[in-house]
Parts: structure tokens; C-alpha cells; sequence
């Protein structure tokens, strides 16, 4: 078998490593954030602590998988494994390198918009179904939350759309051969850089989850592995939005020879991950009605100038 | 109503009052000091200072003393001025320039008027650098722990101790910053509202000695309303528990009954509940053997109990749900009173006098209110000791009546107290023998039981327009005097009782009520030497005898008998006791204590002690009030009703059951507070909201903490947790307001100053049905002196001892005397007998001789405390001397007026 | 409009260098066990009750540390001496409850009460962290080293007479005549 978009091996070696890494980025983040904020973090489980994250699934596979009596169980179960789910189906139509890759999709990028949206019904029934007033709160914000944010994240799109002329991804990659997108298109990427936090629900817009108001949001009732499937499909989302952020704007696996395509595509994302945990590290959580106003009165406005201006100039050359 | 200003907003208040008293019923926060809601102002400590201004234009103002300012039409002040709130500060700061660092280790702490004030004045810091002057302190008996360095000369120890309570040994001397308030010598202080010096004094100069031996700050006190079991007059008490034991009990507001004071049995009488003589667990005595009985032991007892004829002997000292609970166990026939035959006799007639048209029964506030009091027979400063205070307010209000004619208010204390001078309202005093009273008393008439009655059929008969015969010159001369008075009064007053066991003087005294009484009913104050006489009297009918039980017991017809927290031999003669319990083959008894009725027992059983059970009291009123459980028990001991229903009952049901089913008993159950009635169902926490060492209180136990015990019966809950006391004050324990920690904060709960509690509980009259007047009593003769050799014998009544509970408490007993008889000195020396002799009475029991000049010769009094059984006594006794030896109290807690001196 | 980038742009972007920044700074972190850090002498540790500089007791039971606690894990006993002296009959620190707060010792009349830098209070039984008084009391007088509370306070002890206090002048004669 080849090292080819869409064979089995590919298939595999894509589905491996994004677990992987989604798993690592737990130490990653952990260590990560402590040395910004003066601490060690977690370096006793083996060098560095990099066995915490074998440990930590040690516990958690090992946990009691409990479902709250008063819960609606079906919707329970379900929850966790839809965030999962949806978030790897992603990955399927992102091209890691001119060979690796699992599908060619000429709807790439719709694509990824409507897993996106799918992801609202994992945050939404696991709230939901787990009749417990946080949960509920939780829930409620995340819907809010992501469908607002799902408008911006698209509309900021567009202007890569109409600047590469498709909505393949890996054609927008090969688009962008003499300038990646992010210098035409930087207020696009500024917006869907935003969004994508919101949509990951990362700090600092962890607000479905804001502990300190409301315990742990959707996922209060949740333990053991169901637990763990939103943990790391947050950490999924979080690969999912640095690899898209790559390929949309920073022109995906294309660097200088001297490093093959998909270790460039490897550094690009770490540089975003890396970016994300230092925004969970500085930036204080918003309110909530501030994160609503903020995207409705200036995301909104900002991504249709931007669509606007691209247009213009488009048209005009 | 008058309209007056205060900082700006509009009231309406009672021009009447000053300034003070109706800011504070305004519930506004003004500090003060000296003055007090009884006993008016005198303007001592300056420290309720408030700007008075003459009309809306005038900006300057005056300072005035608001305590001494009338609350007249149009008054405009200001307590938040500048100026006034400076010189408040002022005043106390230079009040506090002597003042001890000694708060930490100062009983008054945390619920001291001081520190209030202080804090509510803002006063904080000591800039006086010179030294502070000190006192010595003096032993005060084993009530009062006296500390006079923390006194800041507001006068209002003098003022109660004295001017209101009428005690003499208790001053104020020297002058200056060296005044200092105590006794001419270091000694008991003597009054029997002494207690209330605790409360009265703002600091912590008079503070609760037996509270102190085991001091726990007012916060961590677990409190519930309740009610004094010490007399008849049901004052409201809180009593405070910590760690399981009792500590202390203070006055409980009650507008008709107690008001602010209440006496020292009442306040230092709780000590036996945490004795060792308590009885602890339910035990059967098998010949010699005594073991403990298992709870199906228990039942078996009862059903076998059942199966035969019972008699049941009833409490006046236990509350109406078990009496009423035993009465239920063994019908109404077998149902006998614990009370002597004749008392027993007294208090039918009393029963029915209360349905009687003419009569009113007086409550203590009403009492004071009195012009003229005739009091009769009844030592009531010995057996309703908060009656005599009021009595002896009674006659201040001929100085109220002149200061309202010389257009002086009543609360200006010491103008009215210079114009009075000694004027005073008539009171007189029939008695066997001196009496605390006879210092306000118009007259004294000394004499026996059948000598008093004989002088009160002869003023009824008087007032009723007739000519008395058979009197002496004296007597007559009074007999002038007080049908003189009594006509003229508007609110005459009659005060009789039980105690003294002779029908005719309550017959006569009705006699004299009755010839008072025109349209309006006249005010007759019937005392019984026992908190639920009245409770019990209604149970049962007249003919059912203490000595018919004894009686039937005797013949053998009867399984057994049940005597409730009574012991018989202060009931009935001793053998007839003996016999009775002989015979009885089973005798059942519960109390709290061992006693010699419990030593005769076969089945003994632990009863909870008024602080660790929820019940109700009949007072001489007829007024019921509900006492709440303060704290559990950490013995066996259940309530009287629960062994007696087998567990079968809660206390809301049983007093249902007795509202429903006794005759009387109709509003009883008016006086429970139900769940509903507050907040979302909350109960009422018996702990402050600051309680403290909730996580470590019995952490050495066991440090994982239970669960807070569950009270399922009543309102109240073993917690902090709830909704506040301060929210609602029918349920009122401990009084606590912000910025007010001390017991002055009940300002915040009532109406106003002096008034009804807020949401008012003053408990309910039972007996309030009237019938047709009846018609007066035949006078009695008096027979002739008998056998020369025999005294006519009467009662002698100790606050501290005669009352058979209080009697356990050791500080009581620090004021007890051993049993006595006194005795003329005409007699004493016709017997050769001296004063402190032991004497055999009747050949019999030993008392201590005291020779008193106010007895009239050929009888004698006679005192028998838990030491003689007074019905073993006849109604004339031979008195020899013996060489027995006492038990060596001596006489040392009697405290009269008229010891003979010379016998010392 | 540039406050408005100011604000909200700029201020976050500021955060983020500043943030970043700290990853080539030394952490804080002691790595206890096995490195012993530095215990300031007014950490809040362990509490004991101290003594006066005359060796007696100082805790007059005044219950103030308990009313003060927030978690209610102190209870005591006033108990009396002989001369008058106050004294806890029994002093219980449930430190299974304690959160270290120090607010029992800010309420101490007499420095009686004090927290220590000594916190490895870990027990494996939770009934031995209930402390009682012969556990808690030591023999000096902790960080406080001058003060006796019942040299200032008024009331009387054996060895102080009344009038014998700091700043007190001798009790006054209640029965002379001269100011
Ligand atoms: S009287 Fe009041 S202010 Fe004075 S020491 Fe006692 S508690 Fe403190
Ligand atoms: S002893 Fe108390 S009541 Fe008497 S003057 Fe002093 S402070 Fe006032
Ligand atoms: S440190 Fe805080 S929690 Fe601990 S005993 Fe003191 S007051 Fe209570
Ligand atoms: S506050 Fe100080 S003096 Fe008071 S009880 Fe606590 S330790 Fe003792
Ligand atoms: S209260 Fe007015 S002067 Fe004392």
C-alpha cells in the first residue's frame, strides 16, 4: 500500500496520529501552561511527565462509567461519541500533504462548516439529557454560542473561497503558491481565528463550561470515558481548527524544500496549537452577553466588509 | 398622638413618653444608659443626647437629654446631628476612662449594653493617659459575682434593688469618680429579685455566679421560650444549654405576666436538672434488688397495668399533657390530685370563684396597676414572689396619680419620687407573721389563719354597710382604714391563696371582692404555691380526694398506682402514705429526682425536667403557656405523657387530645405554633446564627459529625439552621437585634417600650366563660384559745426551699434555712425555749426555734422545708426542747424583718 | 474607534507578549518533598496556645477564636482558678475542619492562640486531628513574646491585687471623705 490520499494506510496513519497528538496535547497543554505561569506542571510520570497522559487513561478507562439515573440515557450516551465522531470526520477532507490526505471533496470547506454545525447537537444533548441545572445552563450557551459563531466562521471564509475559486481545500492550498492567503485575506483570518476558539469552546470562550459559574457546563454529569470523549474532542477541535487555520491561510504543507510537505503542515499547526494554549494562558474569559455582542455587532459587520472589499477588489482586477 | 420630627421624618408618638422611650418604640437606635422601660429616667449618664430644635427655621438646635425631653406635639430633633452624635461620643469615652480591659474575661461579654453602646457611639479609642481608678469587690452571696470596676455609675442597680424592688442593703456610696455601688458589708444581698441586677446593670459589675462556674457566651447558648415551673404566676423565662447541660436562665418579655424581672428561684432553681440525683434510667426494684427494664419489660408493665384497676396521682408541678395523659391511662375515676385534702378543697373553690361574674382574676401587670390591696394570708412574697414585686409597684401609683396632678410626667423618676415622698397607695396586710411587704404596707394585722378570716368576713361585711362585731379596738380602728380605702379605690385589688390550707380566708376574701364588685367585676388574685395547680384542679372534681386514693390504695382493691412526679409525703400524712405504697402492689412512679416516694417505688421511671420538654402551664389566671424544649436529655428520661402513652403520642396530638377532650382545655391548642404559620414552612432555630464549635463540639467523640438531632415534634429545630427567632417574636428565646447584642435589644420586638411582643404571644385564658354571681360566704367564729399548753399552728413559706425542686439546686440551697418554728417571745419564754434551740415538735420532728416579735402569742409558724412532713402536724401543737442535733443550716437564710433581738 | 482597538485588540495582544514571555523565566515551584521550602515565620499553620511570658497559661477561655471561626471547629470550656484566673477546661481544634484562615488568632484578646509555619499535619486516622488542649498548648510564648493579658486587665488574680495593673491607681477607700 502507498502513502496516498485515500488509501487504507493513510486512512490509518491520519486517524492515529491526530488521536495521538489530541491525546499529548493534554501533557502538551498542561506543561505548556505552567511554565507561563511559573510552574512546573506534571513532570513525575516518566521524563517530563510525558507518561501523565498514560496515566490519566489509565484512570479514566478505568472509572466507573456511571450514567445519572435521572438522566435520559439514550441522548447520554450518545452525546459524547457524536463530538468525537464529527470532529474526525473532519479530518477526512483536510489534505495534510499533495499525497496524504483522505478524501478529495469539492465541497471541502462546507463540509467542515456542517460538521461544525453537528458538533452544536453533541454539547447540546449532553446538556440536555443530564437534568442538572448547570448542564442546562451549559447547554443552552454552547448552542448559543456555536451557531452564532458558525455564521462569522463561514462568511470569513469566503474571501479565501472567492480569492482561490473553490471550495476544495486542497486547491485552495495550491492557490495560494505565490502568497498565502493570510496577507490578502488577514481580517478574515483574524475573524475565523476567533471563531474557531469560539467554536472549540476554548479559553478564553469556554463560556458553556465556565467552572466558576457554573461547575463544568454540559459535561457536569459526565465521568469516567464519556467525560473523556469531550475532553479530547476538545483537543481534536483544537488540531481540527490549527490545521484548517494551515491550509486556509497559511498556505498548508508549502514551505521551503528542505523539510518534506507534511512536516511544514506538522509545524504550522504546533505554531497554532502552541497559540491557543498561550490564549488560554493570557486572556481572561469574557462575559457571556459580552461574547454575543462582540460577534453580532462587530465580527458580523467586520466579515461582510471583508467579504465586500474582497469582492471589490476581485472584481476589479 | 403627638407629631414630632426626627432627622427629618414625621411620627407619631405618645406625647406622654420622652423622646427616648419613643424613638426606641420607633425602633430607632439611640444609646442610653440610665434609664429603663420601669423605671423612667433620670437623667444620670447624659449618654442619650439629641439635638432639639424650636421650629423648622432654627438650625442651631439644643442638645438635650432625650430620656428627659417630653415627645411633645411638634417636637423636631435629630439624633444623627454632628454634635449630638459628638457628645455622645464624648460622654462615653469619658464614662469608659476607668473602664477594665476585661471583656475577654467579663460574663457580660457579647451581650453587654456597653459594648453596644459603645460601638453604636462610635467612641473607640482611650486618649486619657492618667490612671484608672479601681475597687475593691465584695462577696454578694452565691447569686452575684460582683466586679465594680466595670461600673459606669448609671445608678440603675440603686434604682431597681432599691426604689423598685424595695431592698435595703444594696447602696450607693462615696462620691465622685470613687461612687461605688455594693453593700455596707461584704454579704448575701438579701432581696429576692436580686438575680435582676444581672440584667439591669448595662456592664458587667452584677453578673449570674452560678452562670459563671460554667460560662458560655450568649451565642453559644442553645435557647428556647419557656415558662418558670417555680410559682403560680408562669413567668416567661429563656433558659440557655450548652454541651448538654443547663446554664443559666434569664427574664423572658411577657407584657402581662412578667414584664422585665422576674425572682431568684426562678432565675437560679434550674440547677437539679443537671444533678446527680437525677433519675436516669427506668428501673424495677425486686426486693432489695433494683435492675433496669428493657423497652418490652416497659410494656408489659403497662399492659398489665391495664388489665387491672389503677389509680393514677396526678402533679402540680408536672404539666397538663401529663397529667392529662395519666388521667386518660386510668380514667377519670381512679384519677386523684396530688394535693393535699384541704388545699386540695381551696383550690375547687378558687375553680369555681374564677367562673363567678363578679370576680376578675388580675394578671401581674394588671396587679400593679392596682390603687388599694388587701392581701390575705398569703406570704406571696415566699410563694408568688414576681406578685409581690407587682404589689409593691401597686403602691407607687398614688405617687403617679399626684405627679399627674402637679402636671409632672410619670417617667421623670426622681421629681416624681421628691414630690411623693412617702406617700404611698394603701396596702394591707393580713398575715400570720411579719411579712416583706409590711414596709409599703398601710397596716399589718398579725394574727392566725382563723383570726385573719374572721377580720376579712368583718370587712366584707363592713363594705357591705353592716356592723361587725366580736372585734378588738385595733382591729377595728384598721377595719376603719381599710374600708376607707378600698371604697374609694377605682381599682381595688384582693390577693388570697392555697398555700396556708384554710378555706375560710379565701372564702372571706372572695367575700370582700364580691362586696367590691358592682357593675364591672372586681380584680381578686387567688395565688396556688405550685406552677400547674390550676392545670391539674381542672382535671378533676372536687371529690376526688388525695385521701380517698391513699385510701383505696390502702384496701387492696387496686393493682397499682401511678404517682406522677409527685412525692406523697409532702402531700398526706406519713403513715397513710406508708400504709398506701405497702399495700399497692405495683407503685409506679416518675419524677425527675429521687425522693421518698420514689425510694418506696417498684417501678421508677426518669421524667425530662421543664428545659428538655415541650409542654404547657396553667398559671393563677387560668392563662396557659407553652414551655418549648430547650435541650435533649442525655439520660433516659422522656416527657410524664410519653412513658404514660406508651410512646404512642407527640406532644402537637396529646395537647390536641386534652384541648379536645378535658373540660377547660378548649384553647389549649391555640397556643401551638404550626409550620405553616411561617416562612416556607422553616422552623425556628434554637441556636444563634453565631453559635459556635459546631465541628468540634463532640468531635472528640467521634469526628465525623452527625447528623443535627431532628426535633419532629415541635416548630423549634436543634440548629442554627432556620428561619431567625428575630423574624418572629411569639417564638422568642434569646433576643438579638443588629447593633443591639444585649438583652436591652427586646425594644426591637415590641410594639413599643413597654408594650406587647410584636406578634404577640401572652399565652391563652382558659377559664374566661362566666357564670351568674353566686352569693357571699357565713363568716366563721373563732373558737376561744384552746389548751394552754398547744400553739394554734400555721405555714411558714421560703422562696428559697419551699418549693420542692428548686429546693435541689445548690445555690438555693446557700440561701435555705433548716426547717424552724417561730415563735412570740411571750411563748418562747413561757417554754424556755431561745432563740436557735432545737425544738421537737409534738415530741416528733426537730426544728430550729426563732423567736419573731409580729406573731401573735399562743401560735406559732412554722416552716418544714423538705425535713418535716407538715401534715403530720395537727392543727395545734407542744413544742418542747430537745437535744437533737440539726442539720446545721441554722437560720441562716431567713431573712425577716423581725427577729427578736435581745433572744440573738 | 482606536480606543476601541486599544482595548480590545492591542491590550490582549500586549497580555499574550507578557505572557509569552514567561517561559524563559525560572518557575516558582518548590519541588517539595524533596526540596524543603522556606517557611515565613507568619505562615498560617498549625495552631497551638502559647503562654505568658510568666509561664501561665494565656487562653482565658474568652470563646472569641470560636465564635470568629468560620468553620466552627474550635470549642471550649470557661473554666475558673482558684484566684479568678479564667482558663479553658478543655480546648478542641477539630483540624480536619480548619482551613487555616488565621481568624482565630486575629480575634485573640490575649495572643493566646497562634498559627505556625509547621503545616505536614496529614494523619492517616482523621480522629487524630482532633486536638485537644494538652496537644495544642507549648510551653513558650510563640511569636508574641511580651505580652500578659492580666497585667493590663482589671480583674483580679493572685500576685495582681486590684489597683495593680498597668495604668491602674490604687482602689479607691469608699469610706474617706477627700476627693
Ligand atoms: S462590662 Fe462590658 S465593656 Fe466592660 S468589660 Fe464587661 S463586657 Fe467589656
Ligand atoms: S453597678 Fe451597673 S447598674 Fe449600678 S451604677 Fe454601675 S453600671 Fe450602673
Ligand atoms: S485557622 Fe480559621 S478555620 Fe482554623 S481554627 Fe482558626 S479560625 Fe478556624
Ligand atoms: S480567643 Fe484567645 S483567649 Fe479567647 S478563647 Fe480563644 S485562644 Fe483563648
Ligand atoms: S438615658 Fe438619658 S441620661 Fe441616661
Amino acid at each position: 500500500m502507498a502513502l496516498e490520499v485515500g488509501s487504507g494506510l493513510t486512512i490509518g496513519l491520519i486517524l492515529g496520529t491526530v488521536i495521538v497528538v489530541a491525546a499529548m496535547l493534554i501533557w502538551v497543554e498542561r506543561r505548556l501552561l505552567s511554565f507561563w505561569q511559573e510552574r512546573l506542571g506534571p513532570n513525575r510520570v516518566g521524563p517530563f511527565g510525558l507518561l501523565q497522559v498514560v496515566a490519566d487513561m489509565i484512570k479514566i478507562f478505568t472509572k466507573e462509567d456511571w450514567v445519572p439515573p435521572f438522566a435520559d440515557r439514550v441522548s447520554f450516551i450518545i452525546a459524547p461519541a457524536i463530538i468525537m465522531t464529527v470532529i474526525l470526520l473532519s479530518f477526512a477532507v483536510i489534505p495534510f500533504a499533495p499525497n496524504i490526505g483522505i478524501i478529495e471533496s469539492n465541497i471541502g470547506v462546507l463540509f467542515i462548516l456542517a460538521m461544525a454545525s453537528l458538533g452544536a447537537y453533541s454539547v447540546m444533548l449532553g446538556g440536555l439529557s443530564s437534568d442538572n441545572k448547570y448542564a442546562l445552563l451549559g447547554s443552552l450557551r454552547a448552542a448559543a454560542q456555536m451557531v452564532s459563531y458558525e455564521v462569522f466562521m463561514g462568511i470569513s471564509l469566503l474571501g479565501v473561497v472567492a480569492l482561490s475559486g473553490s471550495f476544495n481545500l486542497r486547491t485552495i492550498v495550491e492557490a495560494q503558491e505565490g502568497m498565502w492567503f493570510v496577507v490578502p485575506q488577514f481580517v478574515g483570518f483574524v475573524i475565523f481565528l476567533i471563531a474557531g476558539v469560539a467554536e472549540s469552546h476554548r479559553l478564553p470562550f469556554d463560556i458553556p463550561e465556565a467552572e466558576q459559574e457554573i461547575c463544568a457546563g454540559y459535561h457536569t454529569e459526565y465521568s469516567g470515558m464519556k467525560f473523556g470523549m469531550f475532553f479530547v474532542g476538545e483537543y481534536l477541535g483544537l488540531v481540527l481548527v490549527s490545521s484548517l487555520i494551515t491550509v486556509l491561510f497559511f498556505g498548508g504543507w508549502m514551505g521551503p524544500g528542505f523539510l518534506p510537505p507534511v512536516v511544514w503542515f506538522a509545524v504550522k499547526s504546533g505554531v497554532f496549537i502552541a497559540f491557543f494554549i498561550l490564549l488560554r494562558a493570557a486572556i481572561p474569559r469574557p462575559r457571556y452577553d459580552q461574547l454575543m455582542t462582540y460577534g453580532w455587532l462587530f465580527l458580523l459587520p467586520l466579515s461582510l466588509i471583508n467579504l465586500l472589499v474582497t469582492g471589490a477588489v476581485i472584481l476589479s482586477n | 398622638m403627638a407629631k414630632i420630627v426626627v432627622d427629618g421624618n414625621e411620627f407619631e408618638v405618645n406625647p406622654k413618653n420622652n423622646l427616648l422611650q419613643e424613638c426606641l418604640s420607633l425602633g430607632l437606635d439611640l444609646p442610653y444608659f440610665c434609664w429603663h422601660p420601669c423605671m423612667g429616667s433620670v437623667g444620670a449618664c447624659r449618654q442619650c443626647a439629641v439635638k432639639q430644635y424650636r421650629d423648622e427655621n432654627d438650625e442651631k438646635g439644643t442638645i438635650v437629654m432625650a430620656c428627659m425631653t417630653p415627645a411633645s406635639d411638634g417636637a423636631r430633633i435629630s439624633i444623627a446631628d454632628e454634635q449630638a452624635h459628638d457628645m455622645r461620643e464624648r460622654v462615653i469615652e469619658s464614662l469608659m476612662i476607668s473602664h477594665p480591659h476585661d471583656c475577654p474575661v467579663c460574663e457580660e461579654g457579647g451581650e453587654c449594653h456597653l459594648q453596644d453602646m459603645t460601638l453604636m457611639s462610635g467612641h473607640n479609642y482611650r486618649r486619657y493617659d492618667k490612671k484608672k481608678v479601681t475597687h475593691h469587690n465584695q462577696y454578694l452571696g452565691p447569686f452575684i459575682n460582683h466586679e465594680m470596676n466595670r461600673c459606669i455609675t448609671c445608678y440603675r442597680c440603686v434604682r431597681f434593688y432599691d426604689d423598685y424592688a424595695g431592698g435595703n442593703d444594696l447602696s450607693a456610696q462615696a462620691s465622685h469618680h470613687h461612687t461605688y455601688f455594693g453593700r455596707h458589708e461584704e454579704g448575701t444581698l438579701e432581696n429576692e429579685f436580686s438575680g435582676n441586677l444581672v440584667e439591669v446593670c448595662p456592664t458587667g459589675v452584677f453578673t449570674d455566679k452560678v452562670f459563671s462556674q460554667a460560662y458560655t457566651r450568649k451565642w453559644d447558648l442553645q435557647t428556647a421560650p419557656s415558662v418558670c415551673t417555680g410559682c403560680s404566676t408562669g413567668c416567661n423565662i429563656t433558659p440557655g444549654e450548652r454541651y448538654g447541660s443547663l446554664r443559666r436562665i434569664v427574664n423572658r418579655y411577657n407584657s402581662e405576666v412578667n414584664g422585665y424581672f422576674i425572682c431568684d428561684r426562678g432565675r437560679f432553681g434550674w440547677e437539679y436538672v443537671n444533678g446527680e440525683e437525677r433519675i436516669k434510667t427506668p428501673v424495677q426494684v425486686v426486693g432489695d434488688e433494683s435492675k433496669g427494664m428493657s423497652d418490652e419489660e416497659i410494656d408489659e408493665l403497662f399492659n398489665d397495668l391495664a388489665k387491672g384497676v389503677v389509680i393514677g396521682i396526678g402533679s402540680p408541678r408536672s404539666s397538663n399533657e401529663s397529667n392529662y395523659a395519666l388521667r386518660k391511662l386510668v380514667g377519670e375515676a381512679n384519677f386523684y390530685p396530688g394535693i393535699a385534702n384541704n388545699e386540695h378543697a381551696i383550690n375547687q373553690l378558687i375553680l369555681e370563684l374564677h367562673k363567678d361574674k363578679a370576680f376578675h382574676t388580675p394578671s401581674v401587670r394588671e396587679i400593679e396597676r392596682a390603687d388599694a390591696v388587701i392581701i390575705i394570708g398569703e406570704d406571696i412574697t415566699n410563694t408568688a414572689p414576681r406578685i409581690a414585686l407587682a404589689v409593691r409597684q401597686s403602691v407607687r401609683n398614688k405617687a403617679s396619680e399626684l405627679a399627674e396632678l402637679n402636671n409632672i410626667p410619670v417617667w421623670q423618676d426622681a421629681a416624681v419620687r421628691e414630690l411623693a415622698q412617702q406617700e404611698r397607695g394603701p396596702l394591707f396586710i393580713l398575715s400570720n407573721a411579719a411579712s416583706r411587704l409590711d414596709d409599703v404596707a398601710q397596716q399589718t394585722l398579725i394574727g392566725t389563719c382563723a383570726e385573719q378570716a374572721q377580720f376579712a368576713f368583718a370587712v366584707a361585711e363592713a363594705l357591705e354597710g353592716g356592723t361587725p362585731a366580736g372585734l378588738t379596738e385595733q382591729q377595728e380602728k384598721v377595719l376603719l382604714e381599710v374600708v376607707e380605702a378600698l371604697r374609694h379605690a377605682k381599682r381595688p385589688l384582693v390577693v388570697s391563696g392555697s398555700s396556708n390550707g384554710s378555706i375560710e380566708m379565701v372564702q372571706a376574701a372572695s367575700n370582700i371582692a364580691r362586696a367590691l364588685s358592682g357593675d364591672q367585676p372586681s380584680h381578686m388574685a387567688l395565688v396556688f404555691p405550685e406552677v400547674n395547680t390550676m392545670g391539674l384542679e381542672l382535671l378533676v372534681g372536687p371529690e376526688q380526694k388525695l385521701s380517698t386514693a391513699l385510701e383505696r390504695c390502702s384496701s387492696g382493691e387496686v393493682s397499682g398506682v401511678i404517682v406522677l412526679e409527685n412525692d406523697l409525703y409532702r402531700r398526706a400524712p406519713t403513715a397513710a402514705v406508708d400504709n398506701a405504697l405497702l399495700q399497692a402492689d405495683t407503685v409506679v412512679v416518675l419524677d425527675q429526682m429521687h425522693s421518698a416516694t420514689t425510694s418506696k417505688a417498684t417501678h421508677v421511671f426518669p421524667v425530662t425536667a421543664f428545659s428538655e420538654q415541650e409542654s404547657t402551664y396553667v398559671n393563677y389566671e387560668s392563662r396557659a403557656q407553652l414551655s418549648f424544649q430547650v435541650h435533649q436529655t442525655v439520660t433516659d428520661a422522656k416527657p410524664g405523657w410519653k412513658w404514660l402513652t406508651n410512646g404512642d403520642s407527640d406532644i402537637n396530638s396529646i395537647i390536641k387530645d386534652c384541648s379536645d377532650e378535658a373540660e377547660g382545655f378548649g384553647s389549649l391548642d391555640g397556643l401551638v405554633p404550626r409550620l405553616s404559620q411561617f416562612v416556607v414552612g422553616l422552623k425556628i432555630p434554637r441556636q444563634s446564627h453565631r453559635y459556635s464549635g459546631r465541628t468540634a463540639m463532640i468531635a472528640n467523640r467521634n469526628v465525623h459529625e452527625p447528623k443535627q438531632p431532628e426535633d419532629n415534634e415541635s416548630v423549634m429545630a436543634f440548629s442554627m439552621e432556620g428561619m431567625p427567632a428575630m423574624k418572629d417574636a411569639s417564638i422568642l428565646g434569646s433576643t438579638w437585634a443588629p447593633s443591639w447584642n444585649s438583652n436591652q435589644s427586646i425594644s426591637k420586638f415590641q410594639e413599643e417600650v413597654n408594650g406587647e411582643l410584636k406578634q404577640g404571644h401572652t399565652g391563652t385564658l382558659l377559664l374566661t366563660e362566666k357564670t351568674e354571681t353566686g352569693i357571699p360566704f357565713q363568716p366563721i367564729q373563732v373558737e376561744g384559745g384552746g389548751d394552754s399548753g398547744q400553739l394554734t399552728l400555721s405555714l411558714a413559706f421560703q422562696i428559697f426551699g419551699s418549693e420542692e425542686l428548686s429546693a435541689r439546686s445548690p445555690s438555693i440551697q446557700k440561701r435555705m434555712t433548716d426547717a424552724y418554728v417561730a415563735l412570740a417571745p411571750v411563748d418562747a419564754a413561757r417554754l424556755e425555749i431561745s432563740h436557735g434551740d432545737a425544738v421537737a415538735i409534738n415530741g416528733g420532728p426537730v426544728a430550729v426555734a426563732c423567736i419573731r416579735e409580729k406573731i401573735s402569742e399562743g401560735s406559732c409558724v412554722v416552716h418544714c422545708g423538705a425535713q418535716i412532713n407538715p401534715h403530720d402536724l395537727a392543727g395545734a401543737v407542744s413544742l418542747t426542747k430537745t437535744s437533737e442535733s440539726l442539720p446545721g443550716k441554722g437560720l441562716s437564710g431567713l431573712i425577716v424583718s423581725d427577729l427578736c433581738e435581745e433572744s440573738y | 474607534m482606536y480606543s476601541l482597538i486599544k482595548d480590545t485588540l492591542l491590550s490582549q495582544v500586549v497580555t499574550l507578549w507578557g505572557v509569552f514571555k514567561k517561559l524563559f523565566v525560572k518557575a516558582d515551584t518548590v519541588e517539595y518533598p524533596d526540596q524543603q521550602p522556606y517557611m515565613f515565620p507568619r505562615w498560617r499553620g498549625r495552631i497551638i496556645l502559647s503562654r505568658d511570658p510568666d509561664g501561665e497559661e494565656r487562653c482565658v477561655a474568652c470563646n472569641l477564636c470560636a465564635v470568629a471561626c468560620p468553620v466552627d471547629c474550635i470549642a471550649l470550656q470557661k473554666g475558673e482558678m482558684e484566684d479568678g484566673r479564667w482558663y479553658p477546661e478543655f480546648f478542641r481544634i477539630n483540624f480536619s475542619r480548619c482551613i487555616m484562615c488565621g481568624f482565630c488568632e486575629e480575634a485573640c484578646p490575649t495572643n493566646a492562640i497562634q498559627l505556625t509555619p509547621d503545616f505536614e499535619m496529614a494523619e492517616y486516622v482523621r480522629q487524630d486531628m482532633v486536638w485537644e488542649k494538652e496537644d495544642l498548648l507549648i510551653s513558650g510564648c510563640g511569636k508574641y513574646h511580651d505580652y500578659n493579658f492580666y497585667r493590663v486587665a482589671g480583674k483580679q488574680i493572685s500576685g495582681k491585687d486590684k489597683g495593680e495593673a498597668l495604668n491602674e491607681a490604687k482602689p479607691v477607700n469608699v469610706r474617706s471623705l477627700m476627693p
